[in-house]
């Protein structure tokens, strides 16, 4: 699949893998939880980096703590309007330190771009041209948000407490 | 009021320019409907029978002169010369162009407006006590949460494809004014045991077709933690909630379906893990946020208001409108006023683009340049001098907002119904309509009191009928308009839903029967008593003898 990342389109080198598919050796690998689940002793064995993916009903709890075994983990979004993987992303990023590529798949459209960089987000698994296209647009729409949550910061309180620094220095 | 700086004004410009874009490709058919019917209902436009509606907010019902004479600009310019004030303290307009939303939302960015999130599966614009601020009775201004609240959600990462609508109320006093407990999360603030202020938070009220008076999650939460928690409960919401299925989706179904005591704890221990985090809010936040809804400087009143004294005396008209739509301010010599968008045979909540004009000069001249918009879908001038009482209420009665019938049976509410919405089983405003004109007689109205009639066109309720002492329901009969009867529904601290009066009514025999209702209950009334108690005492059975009894 085409892959978005930093607004370019890269090379994917994962590879998702089916539960009853042989997994390919050396090859970085995207497994389902099932099978991280039933498999683990084994995929824990494997040299090549591994991937994680999780369904939007998966429980990021129960992986969360080991979290940073994943070299990826791969969010779904089955129609862009289910807003569950925001969640999930915010949960890892935010709760379980996740410092690897977090991905979106599923119905990633442009419109929502922000609000899934914002989430922690990094790279985008999407066939839709206008996600490169509306790129640069779409991340530069706002100079600042109100939550002090995400990414993509500053907020409007930090740049009004840094505005306001300098005159109260006088 | 909130004042925006710099950089509030140019994040909703951002938002208007974003919008633009959107609509642009969406006309160019580079979008499709599907893609963006969520990018557009966030931004307030929606698509009803003939035209979009653009469904404005007005942040907890809080709007100024200017602001007013914006929203007049945009009637004129882009509709066709009025606006709609709502249940949740907005403004629609109801024939608006897909081409020219951008340009009405730049005019609302121009004055530091904005229609963010008044519509789609988002946290919708918060509501509040119309009297924030000036009630007597309030333990603390709500409008300082509402917007704290506003900022928080307004283009949430996490939170903007919910399963359903979130809409959230805040009262700062005991008497609920903002219907708190038919919201998914309703706040009321109180007092602990050390007099410190916190909130009773609510959650998974709504009405719809399955209405739910809300259960109350935490009896008292500290302020600093205001943010956590709603974080906390959205976040629940957000995963477990219901996306099968529309009618299951919104949060009441979810705290029905978990149970009371299994939500509490879901969130409890979602909330114990963020609560120290970013979102936990620091008293000089707080405090900054609070200086922007500081009392006002009241130029001190004499003790003796002589022209308001007199023509109290000898004007009955003058008088009868000073007890119905004039109540106590907290500062001496001062009144808070209402205007009733409800005249005999109008549209309940309609306003010309004169009219609003009017109100902004009158917010002016006498008001301190604030409005207010109530739940009811009245006017509130929120700081009026005694003394000039009666100026108000001779500009009032000359643009035909004074009609004395606050809170009293012409003060009605009613959704738009079939005569604009696409989903509407029968027309609201007609009954409407036509109940006012069934009861001119103002008075044969204050003979009968407070009583609230609330008409919904369809299951959604939007009319909040649930919750009327009178509730109207527009329902389908083998293509015919037929109305559904409810009794003794109350939004107020003791909220509960209305019974079924019985079968439905034809669309020529409602207005009928609730003349029968009304009549029904000033025979059987105990002296002093009003609607509600009298249906409190006597139940169902004697209303429903004689609505439905041959005439
Ligand atoms: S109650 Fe029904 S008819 Fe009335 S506005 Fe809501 S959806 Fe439309």
């Amino acid at each position: 699949m085409p892959l978005v990342r930093d607004g370019k389109a890269v090379a994917d080198g994962w590879t998702t893998v089916a539960d009853d598919a042989a997994l390919p050796a050396d090859a970085p690998v995207i497994v389902s939880f099932a099978r991280w689940r039933a498999e683990r002793a084994v995929l824990e064995q494997r040299n090549a980096p591994l991937g994680l993916g999780l369904k939007n009903t998966d429980a990021v709890e129960e992986v969360g703590p080991e979290i940073h075994r994943f070299g990826l983990v791969a969010l779904n979004f089955p129609k862009f309007s289910d807003g569950r993987a925001y969640s999930q992303a915010r949960l890892l990023r935010e709760r379980y330190g996740f410092k690897g590529d977090l991905r979106a798949t599923g119905q990633v459209l442009p419109d929502q771009l922000i609000h899934m960089l914002r989430a922690g987000f990094d790279s985008f698994d999407t066939a839709d041209a206008r996600v490169l296209q509306q790129w640069s647009k779409s991340v530069a729409a706002y100079h600042a948000f109100y939550q002090p949550i995400g990414r993509l910061r500053p907020t409007l309180d930090n740049l009004r407490r840094e505005e306001a620094r300098p005159a109260a220095a006088d | 009021m909130y004042a925006y700086d710099r950089h509030d004004r140019m994040f909703v410009h951002a938002r208007v320019e974003q919008f633009r874009d959107q609509a642009a490709r969406r006309l160019k058919g580079e979008l499709s409907e599907d893609e963006f019917k969520p990018l557009r209902l966030q931004n307030g436009l929606y698509l009803q029978l003939h035209a979009y509606m653009l469904r404005v907010a007005i942040p907890y019902g809080t709007l100024d002169a200017r602001q007013m004479r914006q929203l007049a600009l945009i009637a004129r310019r882009h509709d066709r010369g009025f606006g709609h004030f709502t249940t949740r303290q907005n403004i629609q307009f109801n024939w608006i162009k897909l081409e020219e939303a951008a340009d009405a939302l730049h005019l609302l960015a121009e004055v530091d407006m904005h229609a963010i999130q008044t519509s789609g599966n988002c946290i919708r614009n918060v509501t509040a006590d119309a009297w924030a601020g000036v009630a007597p009775d309030e333990i603390e201004d709500p409008r300082i949460w509402s917007e704290i609240i506003r900022q928080w959600s307004t283009n949430h990462p996490e939170f903007s494809f919910l399963p359903r609508k979130f809409k959230i109320a805040v009262t700062g006093s005991p008497a609920d004014r903002a219907a708190v407990k038919v919201h998914d999360i309703g706040l009321r603030m109180h007092r602990n045991a050390a007099g410190e202020t916190g909130f009773e938070v609510i959650v998974g009220g709504g009405l719809g077709r399955t209405p739910i008076i809300g259960t109350t999650l935490k009896d008292w939460l500290p302020k600093r933690d205001l943010l956590s928690y709603l974080e906390a409960t959205l976040r629940v919401y957000n995963r477990y909630g219901r996306r099968d299925n529309i009618y299951k989706a919104r949060i009441k179904i979810l705290v029905h379906e978990l149970g009371p005591e299994k939500m509490r704890d879901e969130v409890e221990v979602e909330f114990q893990t963020i609560r120290d985090g970013a979102l936990a809010l620091p008293a000089e936040t707080i405090a900054e946020i609070a200086a922007h809804f500081a009392p006002p400087r009241y130029a001190k009143q004499p003790g003796f208001a002589p022209a308001h004294e007199t023509l109290r005396r000898t004007s009955p008209g003058y008088r009868r409108w000073v007890e119905t739509n004039v109540v106590p301010h907290r500062e001496p010599g001062y009144a808070i006023v209402h205007f009733s968008l409800k005249p005999e045979g109008g549209v309940p909540g309609d306003a010309t683009a004169e009219q609003m004009e009017a109100v902004a000069d009158l917010a002016e001249k006498h008001s301190l340049g604030e409005i207010r918009v109530t739940h009811t879908q009245n006017l509130v001038l929120p700081h009026v001098a005694v003394e000039d009482l009666p100026a108000v209420w001779r500009a009032a009665e000359a643009v035909g907002f004074a009609t004395p019938n606050l809170d009293l049976v012409t003060d009605i509410i009613a959704c738009p119904g079939l005569d604009y919405c696409s989903l509407a089983n029968a027309r609201s405003i007609p009954v409407a309509q036509r109940i006012t004109r069934r009861f001119a007689d103002l008075g044969r109205v204050h003979e009968i009191g407070p009583l609230s009639i609330k008409i919904s066109g369809c299951i959604n309720a939007c009319g909040h009928h649930h919750i009327g002492a009178i509730g109207i329901l527009g329902v389908d009969k083998q293509g015919e308009e037929f109305y559904q009867i409810t009794l003794g529904g109350n939004a107020g601290p003791e909220a509960r839903l209305g019974d079924l009066l019985g079968p439905a009514v034809s669309a020529d025999r409602v207005v009928d029967t609730v003349e029968a209702v009304v009549e029904a209950y000033l025979a059987i009334r105990a002296p002093g008593e009003d609607f509600l108690a009298t249906y409190a005492r006597l139940g169902l059975a004697p209303f429903k003898e004689r609505a439905y009894a041959p005439r």
